[in-house]
């Protein structure tokens, strides 16, 4: 069982899991916001790999992206920087990152240095089920790292099985048809697909992201799934701190007490 | 049928569709239904009709006599720059508005970077009656105004794409971020790029170019194959459409023509087969130009069209086979040869096109051979840039 399992099995009220960009704001905050993430109580961490190209996100974690790629993050800086970071933090980590720059890293290359730095799972959103299986599966198996897969609105009934079935860690569902941070509010219809997805009784349990942004689509979202996924806000919320420890104790704060 | 898509969407080894699982419904309706359609009979009639009639098809085969004399050889020029709006661009357009209609979509976006592939669905969605978004970056808009007032005459929305660097690429992340937040909507995408089967679909679409090639060829010289075709190629789509009859007939020499730009080693450059290896951009894995870390690299070439810093993935699979030869032509060339054609023929070539007329000139013919270029688009666009260079060459 690695840490995510782990988390999931052990937990029972609502999930916090926060996405943070690496080398962001400045080159070498990562490990610091992991720290003060867990310190400030959230219970898994996204470490979103920057990428020039990033497909589904919306405007605020592609200027984070820009901004880490200009400080001079590379995969390879971020392994760097995680070297000794399981001294200090032992909440589940994950990579997110789009697949082309995980590509040229070379995914045995990759899935080694996680597998020693100590990261738990990846998500790379645009990595399809079926090349998953095909290629990478056993791979990633091998070093027991979760691979996440994403649903959405539109994703068919039989789909949400097949992918149910191919996790091992949780499922990532995306709140609505859009891309990150875009909607800011939960509609009717949303709440409609959550009930739908869990009344599938699926064996994978699943964190609702993309869009939640305080404590009332928190609370909101949390009804529906084991927990919610922060990016956009969080992000928005760091990106002027010159404090980023008290920064990121009142965000968490408040996402988690609305206060 | 060595080069034609698998059914898991590559070629060879290119390919696939890396798309995020929100698209993923689009996609496989599209894939579920675009051969079906593409071969009934309703959709043949209409397709037909309107490249008859709206379009202006078939496009000439022009023996150029002139150009021919120079290079001492038989150069057929096939005229896709005599077609409505004024390049290749249209008979895709076309093809995916009627697949469009089909699928019950009314709202269509596109990615576009010069423009053409912009003012082409423009066209197409004003015939048809349907609403129209382009997405074209911010640094195209304002070099290529003139097509960015074509588009809004012809009632589309431009957005202009502030993300990244601000060009076709990042017009083209703006459309799939816009189709994954609007599903409801219909990509038309201007190359044989993107997610299988985009590239197949374009190709398929383009394919009229060969096929007109054939029996034009027939006519003329008896003979339905030539010995050569040059293209240039951006995404690939003009190339693939003048290749797709004959990439199984291996007595034709194919000759793809990539942007050089200042040239291969200045830095400033669009060569992808030179410089790029194998990534995945825009949701299909092919050659790409990126950094050692995987990020993509802004490409450079006078010509917008060209500018784009990955092939098709068929066009991959056509260099790593063999099949193709690649060459490529820098501006310089590209604008020489613009100005030769000009003289000679009296055709202002798009500078798109110039590079593939430049590779005449690096190639030796035989007096009896027979050389296809595909002159995918007219010059009016780059009037700006040929009145900037007219006293150079
Ligand atoms: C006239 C012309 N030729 C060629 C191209 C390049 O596209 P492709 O490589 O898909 O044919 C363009 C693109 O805008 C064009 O306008």
């Amino acid at each position: 069982m690695n840490r995510i399992q782990q988390l999931f099995s052990e937990k029972k009220d609502t999930i916090l899991s926060i996405y943070m960009t690496a080398g962001y704001p400045n080159l070498h905050d990562t490990a610091t916001v992991i720290q003060e993430l867990q310190k400030a109580g959230v219970d898994m961490i996204e470490i979103g790999l920057p990428y020039s190209d990033p497909l589904a996100d919306g405007k605020t974690i592609q200027d984070s992206s820009t901004v880490a790629l200009q400080n001079g993050i590379t995969i390879e800086g971020v392994f760097n920087q995680l070297r000794s970071i399981r001294k200090t933090v032992s909440i589940p980590l994950l990579c997110m990152g789009y697949i082309n720059p995980i590509y040229q890293f070379g995914f045995e290359s990759f899935c080694k240095s996680c597998k020693e730095i100590g990261i738990d799972g990846v998500i790379i959103p645009d990595l399809p089920l079926w090349e998953y299986e095909e290629k990478y599966k056993t791979l990633f198996e091998s070093y027991d790292i979760s691979v996440i897969f994403l649903i959405a609105p539109q994703t068919p009934q039989e789909r949400v099985l097949q992918i149910d079935k191919a996790s091992n860690g949780f499922i990532y569902m995306v709140s609505s048809a859009a891309t990150t941070g875009s909607k800011m509010d939960i509609d009717n219809e949303q709440i409609a697909y959550f009930a739908r997805i869990s009344n599938m009784n699926l064996k994978t349990p699943r964190l609702i992201g993309f869009g939640i942004s305080n404590n009332a689509t928190y609370k909101k979202a949390s009804e529906y799934a084991d927990g919610v996924i922060i990016g956009s806000a969080f992000i928005q919320a760091i990106q002027k701190s010159d404090n980023l420890s008290d920064t990121i104790q009142s965000f968490i704060t408040s996402i988690r007490t609305g206060k | 049928m060595k080069y034609t898509v698998n059914n898991k969407g590559y070629y060879g080894n290119f390919g696939g569709a890396f798309i995020p699982e929100m698209l993923y419904p689009n996609i496989k309706e599209l894939e579920n239904n675009y051969i079906q359609i593409i071969e009934s009979e309703s959709f043949q009639k209409e397709y037909r009709d309107l490249l008859k009639n709206y379009v202006g098809r078939p496009s000439a085969l022009y023996k150029a006599t002139r150009l021919s004399e120079k290079y001492n050889t038989n150069i057929y020029l096939k005229r896709e720059d005599l077609n409505h709006t004024g390049a290749h661009k249209i008979n895709n357009c076309i093809g995916q508005v009627l697949i469009a209609q089909r699928l019950q979509k009314t709202k269509i976006i596109a990615e576009t970077g010069a423009g053409q592939h912009g003012v082409a669905t423009a066209t197409v969605c004003a015939l048809m009656g349907l609403e129209c978004i382009v997405f074209m970056g911010k640094i195209d808009v304002e070099r290529q105004q003139p097509n960015v007032k074509r588009m809004e005459m012809l009632g589309a929305k431009v957005v202009s794409v502030e993300s990244g660097s601000k060009t076709l690429k990042d017009a083209t992340n703006e459309a799939f971020r816009y189709w994954i937040s609007n599903p409801d909507s219909f990509y038309i995408i201007g190359s044989v790029v993107g997610a299988h089967p985009y590239p197949d679909m374009v190709a398929r679409l383009q394919a009229i170019i060969s096929e007109e090639i054939q029996w034009q060829l027939q006519e003329t010289i008896g003979r339905n194959y030539p010995d050569y075709i040059i293209a240039c190629i951006g995404g690939g789509s003009n190339a693939a459409g003048a290749y797709y009859h004959f990439l199984d007939n291996e007595r034709v020499t194919l000759i793809s023509v990539e942007a050089a730009g200042l040239g291969v080693d200045s830095g400033k450059s669009a060569a992808t087969t030179v410089l790029g290896n194998t990534g995945i951009l825009h949701a299909s894995k092919t050659l790409v130009m990126q950094t050692k870390d995987g990020q993509i690299i802004e490409p450079y070439s006078i010509s917008a069209g060209l500018d784009y810093p990955g092939v098709g993935p068929l066009h991959a699979h056509l260099y790593e086979t063999g099949r193709a030869r690649v060459q490529n032509a820098s501006d310089e060339e590209a604008l020489r040869a613009a100005f030769l054609l000009t003289k000679l023929e009296g055709i202002i070539p798009a500078l798109e096109s110039s590079h593939a007329l430049a590779a005449l000139e690096k190639n030796n013919f035989l007096p009896n051979d027979i050389v296809v270029v595909n002159l995918s688009g007219r010059g009016d666009k780059d009037m700006e840039t040929y009145i900037k260079y007219k006293d150079s060459f």
